[in-house]
């Protein structure tokens, strides 16, 4: 039972999948603006394209918890919004709807038709729907296929009918898409193969006979049934099916691709069939047949053509010319299908045409890419194909057809959206000195589109200027000059010893006739009323009035003004005797003095006023701020003015008030907080009751060593907080959750700062940073972590960093690829034909394929100086590197090699390889560069490697070794079978090392160094096929694995203790094995299904302070963690909250079982879902308020407590 | 009586229902193949799973895709010989 573990962990998200494994275009918000849905794990987002700028954003994501799987937008008849069919793993069949009002999905019909789980027989693997919105159809790689027709009703709502069966058992489905048939009876298309006959024969003769076949299924509207329409045996290695328009727009019918061959088919037509032209050029194969991988279908008015996709990543375009008749008029009948070379664009998922002109590229690995159409290849000099000078038949002889590939002619890349897909392995460290909070470097893409990514906490600035200044100044402000002015007209900068007034103009310049004080300092600046300023300087007040009349009130004698607090109606002053002056603007303009002045108890350290509401007079609160560490919440209103309110204390004087506003998640509406800066680093935010006055609900960041200083700006729309300590930190509402956000901005230490407006620049922050006047702004706050990339040759695989220096060592090994040696000596060796030796940049267009061939090479990159690779050194050989370890050797005075395991000729499925070696190299110029020692040849390609005790530790195959380093080569000094199969990881602390295994999961190993001998004393009971493993403590192991589950194991005590005492080792080796295995079993701890591959897992804090958690990569781009919980209540507590959400209130979008689907291996155990916990502050106030009612908090208080579990040890 | 039939008969629509329910006379073959296809359709079907088998072939997931489904005619091979008896 879940319930009695000892252990708890609560999983959480920093950063969710990026690779979109669906994507559907449609116009979802019901306007005539196309939207984008993509699926990416378990989360769908919806992303606007922006046509005038190019750009692709997201407006909403949501955690369905479930895997999607299949994607479809339909429209019905007459409608003008698009809905969305969505094939998950629930079994069922969800219809979504967007809804844009309130930027959230909503679920119109869910219906049920067979178990849960990916399963071979049940539905989901494939979704059509008729292009008409009529019928929609959903199938399972074999035996099943489902039609629901879709309608509506007397209230033009949506309906689904009951499902009408078309399955047949044996039959395997390779594609299936819906034809696109006008308003004649809904046709779906299949290609197929049936089994059951090969299966019954043991000469193997029918399975040699197998053929494959295209299947039209038509749904007979009338009969409500569907039928096997119409068959025809195609091409054996079809596996892909296109939609050629029908009706008025086209001759109907489908582009069957195999190997080699695109054909045209339908039941009423001749085949006609192209083959797939080849790449030309000295580094192809020219006998080496392409497949196509992806493709679309896109109608423009009477036209309509077919991009498709080749594995290499080349669009070719598809058209069909109709026969004519004797007088030109077309028949209807297909007379050639024709094909040229497009473009070049990296392979893809799933292609989408927008109508603004656009190509959407869900690019299968790394970045998704955004292009403009420039042309449709209607007027270029390719080649084109046609079928009439091919054979339909593709067994018939034919000469294949070639292309020479080239740069983009006919689109323009607008937009590379970040993915980290796939992911193949991450650090947590700190290089960067940056007081604490530890960076992320991974190593993500694959082929030569791969990086080398750095990851920070913060949000990207853009710098708009930075010029030096005469001086150090203390402050800035920018003012306007009236109320209705929209941008600002003077910046203020305050020195030492006076105050410089510049303007803003095309050209900033100083100004002296502003009525400002320049012989002093100055504390405060503001627009008063309808067109005055006032400038608050230690010994007065300045009115200046609109015909630049002075009013000045003067500090009384022997006191100064230390502190100040405006707004555009009040201004309240703190003497340097602890008293509080106010002053309210009266209906003429003028500043009235309240007539008793308040006297605080000790020295007045800040204040703070909020903006007057509107339609109010005045702002009710001043917070006053005093050197006993509290802040004060005074009254303004008439009847108690400067009366207290409330009192909150703290933990050091407040250095900075700020009273304001700020869109927030539980009232639905915006809040008033009061923002609070402390001289020990420190900001507080506390909700003040806007009638009572009364505080409630810090919560508390440490933001740096330096006095917290508040200052309010306004950024994409909204009033943030500018928090500038040892950092600058922006504090916002999240675009999505509205929950509350501080994230530290990718900028210098800023001393003080203010909003800056301007033509140029409607939403700027102007900051002073030691000399420098700086203005900058932030444009987008969606994204909390900063990326750096460096492009990488080839698939990156693992990398360590040097022991000492800020250096990384990346292996990167490519399969079918041509090495560069390989390459260099083609191009030189082969006469180059015209054009064949152009060299294409392999970022764009691959590296050259050669079947069996490894690519593979070993490079230092610098991540903070040079940013950069800086050295690079390729395997010859045919060897590719497997595994990297930074060793120091204790025979070689504690030196460090870099020991490089690598395999030759390696096949991977069926694994093979003629050998393995360890390659061993020595650092020079700290680390820069590398020399090649020696390299040893052993039977097993290391798998693994670790430095132990001064030696090597290596996984080779199913042995775990030893190694020391000789000077020939490699010395293997002592060796055990652990594992049965491969080893794939490696950990340890003192004598013990954690082994894992490809598929059984992992295990304890000693070693005693007196015998020299390794031995295995503790396994675990269920085969996990670990791709990751890390120890969380001497006794147990964090792991992952190649389904998506994330465990905890432990060591059982006795069996850890008998391990380490001294001299067991003869009773450890002669300890009788239990079941075949160690004498010992592990116990689990926690289990739980992420969906994601885990590739690397690491105990680490990711802030300044934070606990450690257990930190996850996963395949797909996924950032995660595990956060240990600390106590019972707590875990109570989220129990409860998860249940309420995932059975009663929040179920699943999709309809799968959140516990199922968190089980869906096995049981999920001792973990707590955070991600579903945070879909609370997605929910509407009133069911956010019935599920904090059992849980006998508020509302209030439950978002704090989902969002602390967040914010104490992560992002 | 009644109720061994009705068993019977349970077990029988769920075979016919879901492919590879065995039975008292399950053979090896059919056992294996069940697990081969099985494991395929799964692999097909969670998207993480076949972007890590493609990323190790270094092919396309498309190809890999259309790979395992063709490898799912075969299973595990020919079917043994049935004895006459």
């Amino acid at each position: 039972m879940a319930t009695t573990s000892s252990m708890f962990m609560y999983s959480l998200t920093l950063q969710p999948p990026s690779d979109i494994t669906a994507a559907v275009l449609g116009q979802f918000a019901g306007t005539r603006e196309q939207q984008i849905v993509t699926a990416s794990g378990s989360k769908l987002t919806i992303h606007r394209p922006d046509p005038t700028q190019g750009k692709i954003s997201p407006l909403f994501t949501q955690d369905c918890f479930g895997i999607v799987r299949t994607l479809a937008a339909f429209r019905l008849a007459g409608g003008s919004k698009d809905y969305i069919i969505v094939g998950s793993d629930s079994g069922r069949i969800t219809i979504l709807e967007y809804l844009k009002d309130t930027n959230r999905f909503s679920r119109v019909h869910l219906e049920t038709f067979g178990k849960s789980g990916v399963r071979r027989v049940i539905p989901g693997q494939y979704l059509a729907v008729d292009p008409k919105g009529r019928a929609c159809l959903i199938a399972s790689v074999e035996k099943n296929k489902i039609v629901y027709v879709l309608n509506r009703n007397a209230q033009a709502a949506l309906t689904i009918s009951s499902p009408l069966e078309a399955h047949k058992p044996g039959l395997l489905v390779f594609d299936l898409i819906a034809l696109d048939v006008g308003y004649e009876n809904p046709v779906f298309a299949a290609i197929e193969v049936d089994y059951s006959e090969s299966d019954q024969d043991p000469s193997g003769q029918a399975f040699e006979d197998v053929e494959k076949q295209l299947v039209y299924y038509e749904l007979d509207l009338g009969l409500n049934h569907v039928v096997r329409k119409w068959s025809e045996t195609v091409d054996r290695s079809a596996t892909r099916l296109f939609q050629v328009p029908g009706g008025s727009d086209g001759p109907s019918g489908v582009l069957v691709c195999g190997v080699d061959t695109i054909t045209y088919r339908h039941n009423n037509q001749d085949a006609h069939r192209v083959p797939i032209p080849r790449r030309r050029g000295v580094l192809e194969n020219p006998e080496r047949k392409r497949t196509i991988v992806a493709g679309i279908m896109h109608k423009i008015r009477n036209q309509f053509f077919l991009l498709l996709q080749t594995g290499d990543g080349d669009l070719f375009k598809a058209s069909i010319d109709m026969a004519e008749d004797d007088n030109g008029q077309p028949t209807g009948e297909v007379k050639a299908l024709k094909i040229k070379y497009f473009d070049s664009v990296p392979v893809a998922n799933s292609l989408h045409i927008l109508k603004s002109g656009f190509l959407f590229v869900a690019a299968e690995r790394g970045n998704h890419q955004f292009y403009q159409f420039e042309k449709l290849g209607d007027d270029d000099d390719e080649t084109e194909f046609s079928s009439e000078d091919y054979p339909s038949d593709p067994l018939e002889p034919y000469s294949p057809a070639y292309f020479h590939p080239r740069p983009l002619l006919n689109l323009a890349l607008v937009q590379s959206i970040e993915s980290m897909n796939p992911l193949m392995e991450s650090k947590v460290t700190n290089l960067l000195d940056e007081d604490g909070a530890p960076q992320i470097y991974t190593i993500c893409g694959a082929g030569a589109r791969s990086s080398f990514k750095t990851l920070r906490h913060g949000l990207s600035v853009s710098e708009l200027v930075e010029s030096e200044l005469p001086d150090k100044p203390q402050a800035v402000w920018t003012t306007k000059l009236t109320r209705a002015d929209k941008h600002d007209a003077y910046i203020v900068l305050s020195f030492a010893s006076g105050t410089l007034v510049l303007s803003i103009g095309e050209t900033v310049e100083e100004v002296t006739d502003t009525g400002f004080l320049s012989t002093a300092p100055t504390l405060a600046v503001q627009q008063l009323g309808e067109d005055a300023l006032v400038q608050v300087h230690p010994k007065g007040i300045r009115h200046i009035r609109a015909d630049k009349r002075v009013n000045e009130w003067p500090a009384p004698q022997h006191r100064s003004i230390v502190a100040a607090a405006t707004n555009e109606r009040q201004i309240a002053v703190a003497l340097s005797s602890g008293e509080i002056v106010y002053f309210e603007m009266d209906t003429d303009g003028s500043l009235n003095e309240y007539d008793e002045r308040r006297e605080m108890t000790g020295t007045v350290t800040c204040l703070g006023l909020g903006d007057v509401p509107e339609g109010r007079v005045r702002s009710s609160f001043l917070a006053v701020g005093c050197d006993d560490s509290t802040v004060r919440i005074l009254s303004l209103d008439p009847d108690s003015t400067l009366e207290n309110k409330s009192v909150q204390a703290l933990t050091s004087p407040p250095s900075s008030l700020a009273i304001m506003p700020m869109v927030d998640a539980t009232s639905g509406g915006t809040t008033l907080y009061l923002h609070i800066g402390l001289y020990s680093g420190v900001y507080l935010r506390t909700v003040l009751d806007e009638i009572t006055g009364e505080l409630s609900d810090v919560r508390t960041r440490f933001l740096g060593l330096k006095p917290a200083k508040l200052f309010r700006v306004s950024v994409a729309g909204q009033n943030c907080i500018l928090a500038a300590s040892t950092r600058a930190w922006l504090g916002y509402t999240d675009p999505q959750t509205k929950g509350f956000m501080l994230t530290p901005l990718d900028y210098p230490e800023l001393r003080h700062a203010w909003t800056f407006s301007s033509e140029q620049c409607p939403e700027g922050i102007v900051g002073i940073q030691e000399q420098n006047l700086r203005i900058f702004s932030v444009e987008d706050i969606s994204r909390n972590l900063l990326q750096e990339s460096i492009p990488l040759p080839y698939t990156p695989r693992k990398f360590v960093k040097h022991p000492e220096h800020n250096l990384f060592y990346v292996i990167e090994s490519d399969n079918n690829t041509l090495a560069s040696s390989t390459r260099s000596k083609l191009i030189n060796e082969t006469p180059a034909v015209n054009g064949d030796a152009t060299i294409l940049p392999p970022d764009q267009f691959g590296n050259p394929h050669g079947t069996e061939h490894w690519a593979s090479c070993v490079q230092v990159i610098d991540p903070v100086t040079a940013k950069s690779v800086i050295f690079s050194l390729e395997l010859e050989d045919n060897e590719c590197a497997t595994s990297i370890a930074a060793a120091p050797f204790s025979g070689q005075d504690d030196e460090t090699f870099l020991v490089i395991g690598t395999a030759k000729d390696l096949k991977v499925s069926p694994r093979s390889y003629s050998a393995g070696f360890l390659h061993v190299y020595r650092f020079h110029e700290e680390g820069r560069e590398l020399e090649f020692i020696h390299k040893t040849k052993i039977d097993h390609p290391p798998t693994a490697l670790l430095p132990f005790q001064g030696r090597l530790l290596a996984g080779c195959g199913s042995d775990l070794r030893i190694y020391d380093l000789g000077m020939k080569q490699m010395l293997r000094k002592c060796q055990v079978q652990t594992l049965p199969n491969i080893i794939v990881g490696l950990a340890t602390q003192g004598n013990r090392i954690v082994v894992s295994d490809v598929q059984e999961s992992v295990s304890f190993v000693v070693y005693k160094f007196q015998d020299n001998k390794l031995i295995p004393f503790a396994d675990d009971m269920v085969a996990r096929w670990t791709t990751s493993a890390a120890m969380v403590d001497y006794e147990t192991v964090a792991g992952g694995d190649k389904f998506g589950n994330m465990w905890l194991v432990r060591c059982p005590p006795k069996a850890s203790e008998e391990a380490d005492e001294d001299n067991s080792g003869a009773h450890l080796l002669h300890e009788k094995g239990y079941l075949n295995g160690a004498p010992a079993r592990l116990n689990l701890m926690t289990h739980y299904f992420t969906g994601d591959i885990s590739t690397s897992m690491q105990k680490t804090n990711l802030v300044n302070g934070g606990r450690d958690v257990v930190f996850w990569t996963g395949l797909q781009g996924t950032l995660g963690m595990l956060v240990p919980f600390v106590s019972r209540e707590d875990v109570d507590f989220f129990q409860e909250l998860e249940k309420q959400l995932a059975t009663e209130h929040n179920p699943p979008l999709l309809g799968r079982d959140h516990l199922a689907y968190r089980s869906y291996y096995a049981p999920s155990k001792g973990t707590i879902d955070g991600d579903l916990c945070e879909t609370y502050f997605l929910l509407p106030h009133e069911k956010k308020e019935i599920i904090a009612g059992p849980l006998d908090r508020s509302v209030r208080e439950v978002e704090r407590k989902i969002s602390d579990m967040r914010t104490r040890v992560a992002y | 009586m009644a109720d061994k039939l009705r068993t019977l008969q349970q077990l029988e629509s769920l075979q016919a229902k879901y492919v590879g329910t065995g039975h008292a006379d399950t053979t090896r073959h059919e056992f294996t193949n069940t697990i081969v296809r099985d494991s395929y359709a799964s692999y097909i079907g969670h998207p993480a799973l076949l972007g890590f088998m493609s990323l190790g072939m270094g092919e396309p997931k498309e190809v890999v895709r259309g790979q395992f489904i063709e490898k799912m005619i075969r299973g595990v091979g020919n079917p043994p010989v049935k004895e006459e008896d």
